[in-house]
């Protein structure tokens, strides 16, 4: 007899093994972090790679996210004659939840699935073995600079996310809403708060480490071939897509209590 | 005189199989130890487990006398200088030049100088008989001959005293493995360091040990010097080297 609950228990277990192990990684990869040695070479190289590299996916997205917004919300806030919070809406939705949030989604897809593809190949090709018998820790040498690199130009990258989203709206506005274009500056800079802004890079600086642990996590416990390396892309990629989600949740719920 | 390297019961389970069930082995210094068997005995667990990248399940690796299985990450990356291991695909990283894979060591771990550090690893590529206008192109440009010279430079390149050697001429030509093993012969002459290797070719293993081992059901099964491999009165031993398969052992197809 096949006792019906076994495979709910077998998974939730399965489940729960995984998040623990995905945690001590994650512990022992923001641990490198802080101690010697540094591989400043490595981490300008991938700040450049996480960070530059990114900004036309970013920029993009901003742009289209801003635009589209503003139109909803006109369409919308014309049932009870609320046009003119356009401007407000835009920058509120734009530095909160919608900059960070998909400035973390496009990076899941473009950063998580990079490192978890290079890692994986690295453990296949026994590239990190050779490392370990070169006396240098692959934590501090490949994820250490990864993990800092995405910690720190994500929110950088937010930023700039945020003022080409306010600029998509922007243009938006002016050019086909009928809006006047210093009045709908003068709104958005009047109407946005410091803590607007701060609560979206502490999501970006949060999303940037998921990004990178998880594409690490993956690529590091790979095996397999060819094979294994597509599978640990796509589950870097799927884990921190649904990791971010969740967790920006908690930190939305956690400023706005 | 007490072995450079020894392994002592190693167990290791690997997905529920238990693949080494109690190696015991011990080379000496500036002495050749090949080990062969066949696929899935177990050979490179056993490289893994003596190198610390795998932790056996039971069983203790001594080098020069002193535990090396349950030491602190830091206290066991001083005692991975005293090794160079030569990885069976080469493990070039893709994304260095040659001589910065040749120099990895010394460029990352030691932080020598890079101007230095090059200077040491176009001397090492002279040594492995690479020559030096190979030194600013990617592993990948390489053919597989010169990605095992290269991978053996970066080996030798601090001058270990133990080097490890998987499946040294997989993948090669015959005459390309030829050059590769006369090499290994050399290098290990001239660094006066002992060797292990773990192989399938008996034509390398005759010419670069000077004793073999064979492993076969995660035991050590035979062992003696070279020399007597073709004398050593055990079945198992008699079918390896004559490749037959029909034997005490069973072909896994």
């Amino acid at each position: 007899m096949i006792n019906p609950l076994a495979p709910i228990g077998r998974g939730t277990l399965a489940a729960l093994a995984e998040t623990g192990r995905f945690s001590l990684f994650a512990t022992r990869a923001a641990a490198s972090v802080f101690s010697p040695p540094f591989f400043l070479g490595q981490f300008a190289r991938q700040c450049l790679q996480i960070g530059y590299f990114s900004l036309p996916v970013i920029g993009l997205t901003a742009v289209f996210i801003g635009a589209a917004l503003a139109l909803n919300i006109y369409v919308g806030g014309a049932r009870f004659n609320a046009e003119q919070f356009v401007p407000n809406i835009v920058v509120l939705g734009i530095t909160r939840e919608l900059g960070p949030v998909l400035a973390g989604l496009m990076l899941a897809g473009r950063v998580s699935a990079g490192i978890a593809a290079e890692i994986g190949t690295m453990r296949v090709t026994e590239q990190i073995d050779a490392m370990n018998t070169l006396s240098t820790d692959p934590f501090k040498f490949l994820i250490a600079p990864r993990v800092l690199a995405a910690t720190l130009t994500l929110p950088l990258l937010v930023i700039i996310a945020d003022i080409i989203g306010v600029m998509g709206g922007y243009l938006v506005a002016v050019n086909s809403l009928g809006f006047n274009g210093a009045t709908y500056l003068r709104n958005t800079i009047d109407f946005l708060e410091v803590q607007d802004v701060v609560i979206g890079l502490v999501k970006a600086a949060v999303f940037g480490f998921i990004i990178a642990s998880m594409g690490a996590y993956q690529g590091y416990n790979s095996s397999g071939g060819a094979l294994g390396v597509g599978r640990a892309t796509t589950n870097a990629v799927v884990g921190a897509i649904v990791l971010i989600l969740a967790v920006n949740y908690l930190i939305t719920a956690f400023f706005v209590e | 005189m007490t072995a450079k390297l020894q392994l002592v019961g190693i167990k290791k389970k690997l997905r529920g199989r238990q693949v080494l069930d109690g190696v015991d082995l011990d080379v000496a210094p500036g002495k050749s130890l090949v080990v062969i068997g066949g696929s899935g005995q177990g050979k490179s667990v056993t490289l893994k487990c003596a190198l610390g990248l795998m932790k056996p399940d039971a069983g203790k690796v001594l080098v020069d006398g002193a535990d090396v299985t349950r030491m602190p990450a830091e206290i066991r990356a001083r005692v991975m200088k005293k090794f160079g291991m030569l990885f069976q695909g080469g493990a070039l990283f893709d994304s260095l030049t040659v001589w910065e894979n040749i120099a990895f060591r010394l460029i990352y771990a030691d932080r020598v100088a890079r101007t230095e550090a090059r200077e040491h690893a176009i001397e090492t590529m002279r040594k492995v008989r690479l020559a030096p206008e190979f030194a600013d192109v990617r592993p990948i440009e390489l053919s597989g001959g010169m990605q095992k010279r290269a991978g053996l430079a970066r080996a030798i390149i601090a001058k270990p005293d133990i080097l490890f050697f998987d499946e040294p001429t997989t993948g090669l030509d015959p005459i390309t493995a030829d050059a590769i093993n006369d090499l290994i012969v050399e290098m290990v002459k001239e660094l006066g360091c002992a060797a292990v290797s773990i192989t399938h070719d008996m034509a390398s293993a005759r010419k670069i040990a000077d004793e073999i081992a064979m492993l076969h059901g995660g035991k050590i099964v035979w062992r003696g010097p070279a020399a007597n491999i073709d004398a050593s009165g055990n079945a198992m031993v008699d079918q390896f080297i004559a490749g037959r398969a029909e034997g005490p052992i069973q072909a896994v197809v």
